[in-house]
């Protein structure tokens, strides 16, 4: 059986405003899928969505999984299930946890995911054997060994923290990942050897939605669909060429030639701002 | 060990049955007097004082306790979880304020070092006592609780590490509670010049109410290190209240630690006073609380002296309806100049009906001084968790690592593994459900 992640008209509100207004998007094991749009159209809504953010509320439609022979209402589980289940997020903007060394973090959340039968208070994969593979990651992914010591975020800088997470999706091993802006913050060479190590990662293992804007990190990872998103919807798909062209000429063809999610965009980052003077965004 | 009949209750009956069956040093049964009558002076505060005013006692029934009882003893010592693995070099214990049990490693004795009851070794260094004791450091009229554990201190600890010795094996003390007894337990540690010494103490006892009414003196000689931990883990009926004080001197350097776990209601003046040039103390605190608990630390630090650092850190988290005071102080004198002060007090509130009150104060007579506080009290991060749970973490186990990780800043300073692992330990079986 086929294993596919598949998003059937999804909306999504955040403080009961309306983000994601229909979003339909297929994604097997094996694809990679390049998903770019402006700032503020809703790309990262959509990757918070999938997770089960408790802020990003679906008001409608469904999320299926369909992943060692079952088919899973994703909607219905907690966020951990869906890790447990293969799915990962790589953060826009990862969150800090003061105190809580990444090696500590990384080894109970690799047992879990490992072991999505575990229950809490259970034994954690033997330290010995984590270290050694956490250490071989690293060093594949050309981090410090004292990266493993410091605590989850905490003061790293924007480039650290998305190698972080690469080493994050390297040691989880998902069915399914987002990789949200992973290249944001990546200088050059960091860019060309996080795409190589996505790349070797995934290979053909991975259900890949990569959010960009760039095409560096597609270098390795050639997408066989390219989707857009403009004012809360996909409006277009294409292939490859479809990312080079956004990529190279920008949005203007895409709001000219759809007038109407043009608008909703319009709305909603008039909105953003607002919100930004008001003090709340 | 005698058996002697005191009639509970602190009466005066109770406390000249007390007097007479001690054999003491005239000067202190002259200065037990002399409390004794301030303590029956002296009403129980009331909430009109700021120290007091969030702290309720009237529940508080001191009848229903009495003086020290010799021969009480007997019942199972409870166990301690402070120094799993490590070697002592020596370690005191009381029930009921009562001596159970004193050692001392022989290699320390030799060196001069005196370590034991301070109820049986006060005859033998009645003078180095006699300056130490409620002198400088602990005000014995602060007030009623500080005149009664004046009048009735019995049993406790006295430390003593002659000039330029470094004890480097840590000693131990346990006070235990246990039937609804009382505990007076003084501590009385003096560091002499360049010696250097760590001592571990920790209290334990059942549920049943009873009350500890202690004192604690600390005396940091030139140049000497102290590294004190005091874990407070009554059980949850009894009502603690404390007055602390250490004084360290020229270049000494103290590192306080205390824990807060237990009891019902406790209420501790934690005082540090810096009265020697370069005079360094740091001071760390780790508190969690549940159910009703209510805890309330006072602290001081008093710049007495010139170039001198204070730094204080206290991490608390609470659950349930339970709740914690702190008021601290950094105080310099005129003349401490170059004084580098902090003082910092985090809370983590993990329950709804849970409160933290944090009020840090400045009072600064010099003009060159660095001073900084702050505080801060909130709710565990919704983003963090949702983040840990993106990793596959359960909302349990993100929450325990969020707390976890919330006190490691202040283990990170605390060099002594065997404490950082039962503070850990002991934090991370209390943490429940988290809503
Ligand atoms: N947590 C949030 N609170 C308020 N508004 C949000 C939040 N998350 C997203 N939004 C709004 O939703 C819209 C889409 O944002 P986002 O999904 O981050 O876009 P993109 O990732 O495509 O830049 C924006 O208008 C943004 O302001
Ligand atoms: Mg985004």
């Amino acid at each position: 059986m086929a294993e596919i992640l598949t998003i059937k008209d999804l909306h999504v509100s955040v403080d009961g405003k309306p983000i994601l207004k229909g979003v339909n998007l297929v994604l097997r094991r094996g694809e990679t899928h390049a998903l770019m749009g402006p700032n503020g159209s809703g790309k990262s809504t959509l990757g918070y969505a999938i997770m089960g953010h408790p802020g990003y509320e679906v008001t409608q439609g469904t999320i299926e999984l369909e992943a060692d022979g079952a088919t899973h209402d994703v909607l219905a589980m907690e966020p951990d299930e869906r890790a447990r289940a293969g799915v990962f997020l790589a953060f826009q903007r990862p969150m800090s946890i003061p105190g809580v060394k990444m090696a500590d973090f990384l080894r109970h959340a690799t047992t879990n995911v490992r072991n999505p039968q575990r229950k809490e208070g259970e034994d954690l994969i033997p330290m010995r054997d984590f270290r050694k593979e956490l250490r071989a990651k690293m060093e594949q992914l050309k981090m410090d060994a004292e990266f493993a010591r410091r605590y989850v975020n905490e003061g790293f800088s924007g480039g650290e923290m998305k190698r972080a997470e690469i080493l994050q999706l390297a040691m989880l091993r998902p069915k399914f990942a987002i990789l949200d802006e992973t290249d944001s913050g990546l200088d050059v060479d960091a860019v060309r050897l996080a795409s190589q190590s996505i790349a070797e990662i995934g290979g053909a293992d991975m259900g890949i939605l990569i959010i960009t804007h760039h095409d560096k990190l597609l270098e390795h990872n050639r997408p066989q669909y390219t989707h857009v998103m403009l004012g809360g919807r996909i409006v277009e798909t294409g292939g490859p060429e479809l990312a080079e062209e956004l990529h190279q000429r920008g949005y203007d063809r895409i709001r000219a030639a759809y007038p109407e999610a043009a608008a909703e965009e319009a709305a909603m980052s008039k909105s953003e701002n607002a919100a930004a003077q008001l003090g709340v965004a | 060990m005698t058996q002697t009949i005191v009639p509970s209750g602190f009466t005066q009956a109770a406390f000249d049955a007390f007097l007479a069956a001690r054999r003491e040093p005239a000067w202190l049964t002259a200065q037990r007097r002399e409390l004794w009558e301030a303590f029956q002076a002296m009403p129980l505060p009331g909430r009109d004082e700021e120290e007091w005013r969030r702290t309720d006692i009237r529940l508080l029934r001191l009848d229903k306790f009495g003086l020290p009882v010799e021969g009480t003893g007997g019942a199972q010592l409870p166990e301690g979880v402070l120094t799993a693995g490590v070697t002592l070099g020596g370690r005191t214990a009381t029930l009921n304020s009562v001596p159970v049990a004193q050692q001392l490693a022989p290699k320390w004795a030799e060196r001069g070092v005196v370590f034991g009851s301070l109820d049986q070794l006060i005859n033998e260094h009645s003078e180095l006592i006699r300056r130490h004791l409620f002198t400088r450091a602990v005000n014995p009229h602060a007030d009623k609780f500080a005149a009664l554990h004046g009048a009735c201190w019995s049993g406790g600890t006295f430390l003593y590490v002659p000039r330029g010795v470094t004890v480097d094996e840590p000693l131990y003390q346990l006070s235990a509670l246990q039937g609804g007894g009382s505990d007076f337990s003084h501590t009385l540690v003096i560091v002499d010049d360049d010696a250097e010494v760590t001592l571990l103490a920790e209290t334990a006892g059942d549920d049943t109410p009873s009350l500890h009414c202690g004192g604690i003196e600390l005396w940091v000689g030139a140049g000497a290190r102290l590294q004190y931990v005091n874990l407070q883990n009554w059980g949850s009926g009894t009502w603690h209240f404390g007055h602390q004080k250490a004084l360290v001197g020229r270049d000494g350097q103290l590192q306080w630690t205390i824990g807060a776990l237990g009891a019902r209601v406790a209420k501790v003046n934690q005082h540090v006073g810096l009265i020697g040039q370069r005079a360094n103390a740091q001071v760390n605190g780790v508190m969690f609380t549940e159910g009703r608990q209510h805890l309330s630390y006072h602290t001081l630090q008093h710049h007495e002296a010139e170039s001198c650092q204070s730094d204080l850190l206290y991490k608390g988290a609470l659950q349930d309806h339970s709740r914690i005071v702190w008021r601290g102080m950094i105080k310099v004198d005129p003349n401490a100049q170059k004084t580098d002060g902090y003082q910092r007090d985090d809370n983590l509130i993990l329950s709804e009906g849970a409160r933290a009150d944090s009020i840090p104060g400045l009072e600064i007579e010099a003009d060159d001084v660095r001073c900084t506080h702050g505080a801060t009290a909130g709710r565990v991060d919704d983003q963090q968790i949702f983040y840990a749970q993106c990793r596959g973490l359960t909302r349990n186990e993100a929450v325990r690592m969020i707390v976890a990780g919330f006190f490691q800043q202040v283990f990170d300073r605390i060099r002594i593994e065997c404490v950082r692992e039962a503070l850990g330990h002991a934090i991370g079986r209390r943490i429940r459900e988290y809503d």
